[in-house]
Formats: structure tokens, sequence, C-alpha cells
């Protein structure tokens, strides 16, 4: 193979991140509805958590059901540092994301350290998520039960925009770097030693691969990227309460993304949340106009629906029923 | 002769109650196949945990290349130079052949594409070449059996540990891989070779140690193993070797041979 060959092949995997970057930048000119949107938005801040949560259970295997933790840490750390000591949000960014990996590194080493694994290890970050909630919603330093208030100040020195297809442009940029940053690490030594992890624990040791370091690795680096998706939560509605930052519904919508949008893919984690957010939002708008009022809790019945239907027919997810489309399409040439 | 790659210097590993080894010494001399046989339970495959470092020892100690090992965890040793297979194949049965050797050749070759490199040029080695693409789930057992050696090989181990790659086989694919794992020892590689499959061990082996219920038995070339009557008591039972004696047999055309066979099946 030339040198030429080698160099377009290994530009494959970019090419395609690059054109659904550009596909998705301009979104905002086909839906320019105010609650399209804000529709957009959202989902960017869902599928960046659920970019987090993949790098650690779609490619390391570790099923975490405790994502809120790192997301609420994001938020309540972009909040507190601006309101409690006055923090540029731009400053506050990066310490927030810092200490959502640092939080994530504790929670491993409090977990992979003893051994913990499947269940045990979902249940630990289970419990970590709600002594957060629990610990945000009792003190005084977060706001307690009351929340948090971001005060309005818009402009982009301030990370607050007034229009919302900035915001989803911003949102864009964390989400696509986030999918290069997967990207990067499915082509890494790393990458290679994680879903070594994943499939076989005992063969990946006997290859030299250091479980625990690699397991810590993994589950920093995914708090710091849920911790981001976080804290474009708290500029997107300059309000937190802990049932919000900590609570279950973000865990569970970090990890029903990637499952049904192809578990340890670059771009599972952001077709689930289209599909998912998608899916949910008409069940809501088609039930209220049926019944006259809105139906508490239509989503997540829903959500139940969509993972039992992944998880029998579509075990690989959004992505695997795309590859095997373009298998067949591509064989029958 | 140079000092021995490996040494087990009173080895014994209790579970419980049973002591699957007990006080067992073992010396793997540089550069060799070194064969470890003995009848099904006595503890072979606990003893390469031990030494792959999967199995802290109750007692005793494990040296590599001079240095003492015993309290290195199994990652470390494979850093260290010492590479296993696994009696029950542990593939990564998500990934395709190229990706399982890759995991290996990522040990010595951070960057991708040489570990690519590497990946592939043990796979030649091993005669799984044309299955690169193939899904490691899809394989044969001889097909899983060359995937467990292609993926230690891929660490450029100083010592390979072997636990029954042959096992499963059938007589033509044997034949296939023995001048495989020769050429191994061939280009550098010191082997300790766990197997049942008898006429591969006099065939590969250059010295030859048998563990019977946790203990060291004997050791020697394999010709003096295999006319050992307490080797052929341990595979037989007691009086075997009287009875064969009396019967004519000469035990190392027979005994161990067909006992083995039969324990394997
Ligand atoms: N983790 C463990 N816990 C309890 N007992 C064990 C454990 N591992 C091995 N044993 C016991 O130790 C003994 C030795 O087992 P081992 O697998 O080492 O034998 P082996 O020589 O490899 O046999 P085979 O030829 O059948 O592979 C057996 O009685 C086995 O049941
Ligand atoms: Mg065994």
């Amino acid at each position: 193979m030339t040198r030429l060959a080698i160099r377009r092949l290994a530009c494959g995997p970019w090419l395609s991140l690059a054109a659904a970057a550009l596909l998705l930048a301009v979104l905002p000119a086909l839906f320019a509805s105010s609650a399209a949107l804000n529709f957009l938005g959202f989902v960017m801040v869902i599928a960046l958590a659920a970019l987090g949560w993949n790098l650690l259970a779609g490619y390391g295997g570790q099923f975490s059901f405790g994502h809120a933790a790192f997301f609420g840490m994001g938020a309540y750390a972009m909040a507190l540092l601006q309101v409690r000591l006055g923090l540029n949000p731009w400053l506050a960014l990066p310490v927030a994301v810092a200490l959502g990996g640092l939080t994530g590194l504790a929670t491993g080493f409090l977990s992979f350290r003893a051994g913990l694994r499947g269940s045990y290890f979902a249940l630990v970050t289970l419990a970590f998520a709600e002594v957060f909630r629990i610990l945000a919603n009792a003190m005084a330093f977060t706001g307690g039960a009351a929340g948090v208030l971001v005060p309005l100040r818009i402009g982009a020195a301030q990370f607050q925009f007034a229009d919302k297809a900035t915001f989803y442009w911003v949102a864009l940029g964390f989400v696509i770097a986030a999918m290069a940053l997967t990207r990067l690490v499915e082509r890494s030594r790393f990458g290679a030693q994680l879903v070594a992890v994943r499939e076989n624990e005992e063969a990946a040791r006997a290859l030299g691969v250091d479980t625990v370091r690699v397991k810590l690795k993994a589950i920093t680096l995914s708090g710091a990227v849920t911790a981001a998706a976080g804290c474009l939560y708290a500029q997107k509605s300059l309000y937190l309460d802990a049932n919000i930052a900590f609570g279950p519904w973000i865990s569970v919508e970090a990890l029903l993304a990637p499952i049904i949008g192809g578990l340890g893919t670059v771009f599972g984690p952001l077709a689930g949340t289209f599909l998912l957010l998608g899916l949910g939002e008409g069940t809501k708008t088609l039930l209220a106009t049926l019944t006259g009022s809105a139906v508490p809790g239509a989503d997540l019945v829903l959500f139940g629906a969509l993972l039992i239907l992944a998880v029998a027919f579509a075990p690989r997810g959004i992505m695997g029923v795309v590859a095997g489309a373009a298998a067949r399409i591509g064989g029958a040439r | 002769m140079s000092a021995p790659i490996l040494e087990c210097r009173g080895v014994t590993m209790r579970f419980g109650g049973l002591v699957a080894i007990d006080g067992a010494d073992l010396a793997v001399e540089t550069g060799e196949i070194t064969g470890l046989i003995g009848p099904n339970g006595a503890g072979k495959t606990t003893l390469f945990t031990v030494i792959s470092g999967f199995q802290r020892p109750s007692a005793g100690r494990v040296l590599f290349e001079g240095t003492d090992v015993t309290a290195l965890p199994a990652h470390r040793r494979a850093a260290a130079g010492i590479a296993r297979t696994f009696q029950i194949v542990q593939p990564f049965a998500g990934l395709d052949v190229r990706e399982n050797i890759t995991v290996g050749a990522y040990l010595r070759h951070a960057a991708r594409t040489e570990a690519l490199a590497h990946a592939e040029a043990v796979a030649e080695r091993v005669g799984l070449g044309p299955m690169l693409d193939r899904p490691a789930a899809a394989l044969t057992i001889a097909g899983r059996k060359r995937l467990e050696l292609a993926r230690a090989l891929a660490t450029e181990p100083r010592l390979l540990l072997l636990d029954e790659v042959l096992a499963g086989l059938n007589p033509s694919e044997i034949r296939d891989m023995i001048p495989v794992i020769r050429r191994i020892r061939d280009e550098g590689v010191t082997i300790l070779i766990v197997e049942h499959v008898m006429q591969a061990v006099m065939q590969l082996c250059d010295r030859v140690h048998v563990l019977a219920q946790g203990r060291m038995i004997a050791a020697g070339r394999p010709a003096e193993i295999a006319a050992d009557p307490g080797v052929i008591e341990a595979y037989l039972g007691h009086g075997a070797a009287a009875r064969m004696r009396a019967h004519g047999v000469a035990p190392s055309e027979a005994a161990v041979p067909a006992a083995a066979g039969g324990a394997d099946a």
C-alpha cells in the first residue's frame, strides 16, 4: 500500500465525523422555531452526557447507573463558582469539568480497587449519585431545596446566549469535541486496552493490561465529559436544584441513549439521543392533544418500551442496524 | 549451562483444605522447551496461574531471570516477559482476530500502526494470516488455540507458558501445530508447556517435569520419564509398573502415552 492510500484510509474515520458536524451545523436553518431550537439544544446537552457514559460503559463495559453524580457535579460547580465565588463562567467551566473527572476518579478508586464489577459497580454508582442528591438538597452552600439561580447576564463573555441557535452551535461544538475524543480513544492503545477489559479482564491482564488503571482512566474521562454536559445545562436553564442536577432521570437518559444508538460507537450516543428525545417529545405532544392534558410519565413508559425493543431486536443499536443495512447494500452490488 | 530463566522454589497452593500444589520445585532452562505433565487435577494449571501472577502462592517463591517476582501482579509479569495461554480459551469474543492480537502487541508498541503491523506479523507466524478479519467468535477450536498462542506471542515474551494448546485438536491439526511451537523456540523464546498429548511432549520437549497430586515426582529427558516406574504408577495406579513388567510390556513404549491419551478424553 502506498503512503497516500494509508493516509486516506486513516482519514476515513475522521471524515464521517466532519460530515456529521457540517450536517448538524445547518439544522437551525431547517428548524428555526424557538421550540425546535430549544429541543435541539437540549438534545446536545443529553448527547454530551451520553457520550461520557459511553466512554466508560460502551468501551469499557462498566455500566454506571449513576452518571447523575458527574452531571450534577459539573452543573453545580458551574453555577456555584459563578454565584458564590464570582468566577467568570469560562473559567468556571474547566474547573467544573475537572471536578467531574475527579468525582469519576474517586468513584472508580473506591469501586474498581475493591474489585467491584457488573451490578455491584452499577449499584455503587447509583448510591453515589443519590448521596450527592441528598447532600445538595440539604446543604446551605448549594442553596438547599430552593436550588441555585445563575443571574441573567446575557453575552458570549458570560456564556449566556440570547439566541437559541447560538447555544445550539456552542453545545454542538462540545458534542463534536467529545465525539472526536471518543474516536481518538478508539484508535489508541488505551482504547484497545479498555475494550479488552470489557471483553475479558483475565485475558487482558495476561497481555500486560493494568486493568484497574485503565478503568480509572476511563471513568475519569467519562466523568469529565458528563460534567461538561452539566455545565451546559446550568448555562442553558440558569436554574438548578438537586433533583434536576443529581436526579436519576439524567443517569437513565445518559445510559439509554447509547444503548439504543449503539454501545461503544462514536455516533451511537448522539443518534440514540435524537431518537429517544424525539419520540419522547412526540408522544408527549400527541397524548396532550388527544387527552387535552399532559400525561406525566408517558415518556418514561416509552423509554422502557424502547429499551426492551432495542435489547430484543437491535442489540447493537441504531448504528448496528445502519452497519447491517450498509453491508447488505454493499453485498448486493 | 546458564542460569534457569524460571525457578519455582517450594511453591504450595492451598484452596481451603485442598492442597493443589505441595512444595513444588521447578527449573526451566533458557532456550529450551520444558514439558510439565501429570494426571488430571495434578495442579498443572494452578502452577501456571502462580507463575503468571494470577494467584499468589500460599508458600514458596517464583524467580524469573533470577529476580523474585512472587509479589508482582499478572500485568507486570507480562511486561517483565512472561506470557501465558489459557487452557480454557479466553478470546475477546466481540473483536476480530486482528484486534485480539493487537491488544497483546500494544504491550511493547504504543503506536497504533506499529502495533497493527506487529500483530499481523505474529498472525502470519502462527498461521492465522488469512483469518485476520474474522470475528474471534467464528473461529474453530484449532483457530482459537492459535489465537491464544498469537496473542501471547504478540507481547514478545522471553518465557511462554502454553497450557494444553493441543487439546481438542485432531491428529492432523496437532501435526501442523508442532512445527509452529518448535519455531517459536528456535526464534529464542523459552517455552514451558503443559500437555496431555504425549506424542507432542516426546517430540518437542528437551526436559519433562511430572506433577502428581500437587507433588513433583520426576524430572528428566522425555525418554527417561516415559520409563520411570513412579511416573507410570502415578498415571495408572499403584502396582501398575510391576504388573506391566510381569506381562513383558516395555513401559516406555506404552504406559504413559496410552494413559495420557485416555486421560485427555
Ligand atoms: N480456584 C480454585 N479453587 C478451588 N480449587 C481449585 C481452584 N483451582 C484449582 N483447584 C483445584 O486444584 C486441583 C488442581 O487443579 P488444576 O486445574 O491445577 O489441575 P490440572 O493439573 O491443570 O488438571 P487438568 O489436566 O485436568 O487440566 C484440582 O483439584 C482443582 O479442583
Ligand atoms: Mg489444567
